[in-house]
């Protein structure tokens, strides 16, 4: 039967999926988001695999406002990428030092 | 063991999905099959009797997120070719992060305290149990500031998203209400003097 090391296990896979595309995409200001929201997700995954096998559910409730908070964030991050790209004409990390000193 | 079967199934594709989404060349491949992985989460959470959340994850992140995440990729014109090239030059970093998260975690999975835990069987709720019902409860009874604040979190961020993309440009025609109320007759109606005409003279 489902236990919760299956979960536990998921999520660590998905979560260091998400770190090591973090890696490899570290110039494409799109995929690092996507990725984040893919850590998001693994995480997630652990909160609700927790809140049921300890049948408490304050953490589905957490999972509720990581949820909202991860919309908010995805809205003004894009946001602030299509502002870039309007002046910028590139989202490329590297291009982005203005505030390098 | 029917259970056991599909959750291999479903954690089988969100791995081949999250695998696809941080190796595909394509934002936009990336970003399907990233739907793809939210929707196969959905399913494990429903196996988990956590429906209300599942169905939030589809219709808030695959429905809205992940259709604004498409829409700007699709929007802008981005050359991914240059995108990949310091590849490998990070790839070491990345495997040594990754080795180390992962060992950190099995030290962690793998401690004696945990171990029944761990194996424990999952108990069904009573047929009549409603995750939805028991998430209300608790929203509204213990997290109701928490509920509040995330709501003002979510009209910060309209705002913000709104005034970060809004541009004027010059030419375009505007209304300005202000301007529009604050108008007088006097200003718009002019009374002009015209030197009266011979019948005939003006009309040809």
């Amino acid at each position: 039967m489902i236990t919760l090391a299956h979960f536990l296990v998921l999520g660590g896979i998905l979560f260091v999926l998400s770190v090591a595309g973090i890696f490899i995409n570290r110039r494409n200001v799109i995929l690092l988001l996507m990725c984040i929201e893919l850590m998001l997700l693994a995480v997630n995954m652990n909160f609700i695999a927790f809140s049921r096998f300890m049948a408490d559910m304050d953490g589905q409730v957490f999972v509720f406002f990581i949820l909202t908070v991860a919309a908010a964030e995805a809205a003004i991050g894009l946001a602030i990428l299509v502002t870039l790209f309007r002046n910028r004409n590139s989202i490329n990390v590297d291009d982005l030092d203005v505030m390098k000193g | 063991m029917i259970e056991l079967i599909l959750f291999y199934i479903f954690a089988g594709v969100l791995l081949a999905a999250a695998i696809g989404v941080i190796s595909s060349r394509n934002p936009v491949h990336s970003a399907l099959l990233l739907v793809l992985a939210f929707f196969n989460s959905a399913v494990l959470w429903m196996l988990l009797e956590a429906e209300f959340l599942a169905l939030v994850l589809i219709l808030v992140y695959v429905g809205a997120v992940m259709v604004l995440f498409l829409f700007v990729v699709m929007m802008l014109d981005i050359n991914t070719a240059g995108m990949r090239r310091g590849f490998a030059r990070y790839l070491p970093l990345a495997l040594v992060v990754v080795a180390a998260i992962i060992v950190q975690l099995a030290l962690i999975f793998t401690m004696d305290e945990f171990s029944a835990q761990m194996l424990a069987d999952l108990e069904r709720y009573p047929a009549d149990y409603s995750n939805t019902a028991e998430l209300g409860r608790l929203l509204y009874t213990v997290y109701v500031y928490p509920f509040e604040i995330a709501a003002v979190i979510l009209l910060v961020a309209i705002i913000a998203a709104i005034s970060l993309t809004l541009r004027r440009r010059e030419g375009t025609k505007h209304q300005n209400i202000s301007r529009q109320v604050r108008t007088r007759s006097e200003d718009r109606l002019r009374l002009v003097d015209l030197p009266r005409q011979q019948r005939g003279e003006g009309d040809s």
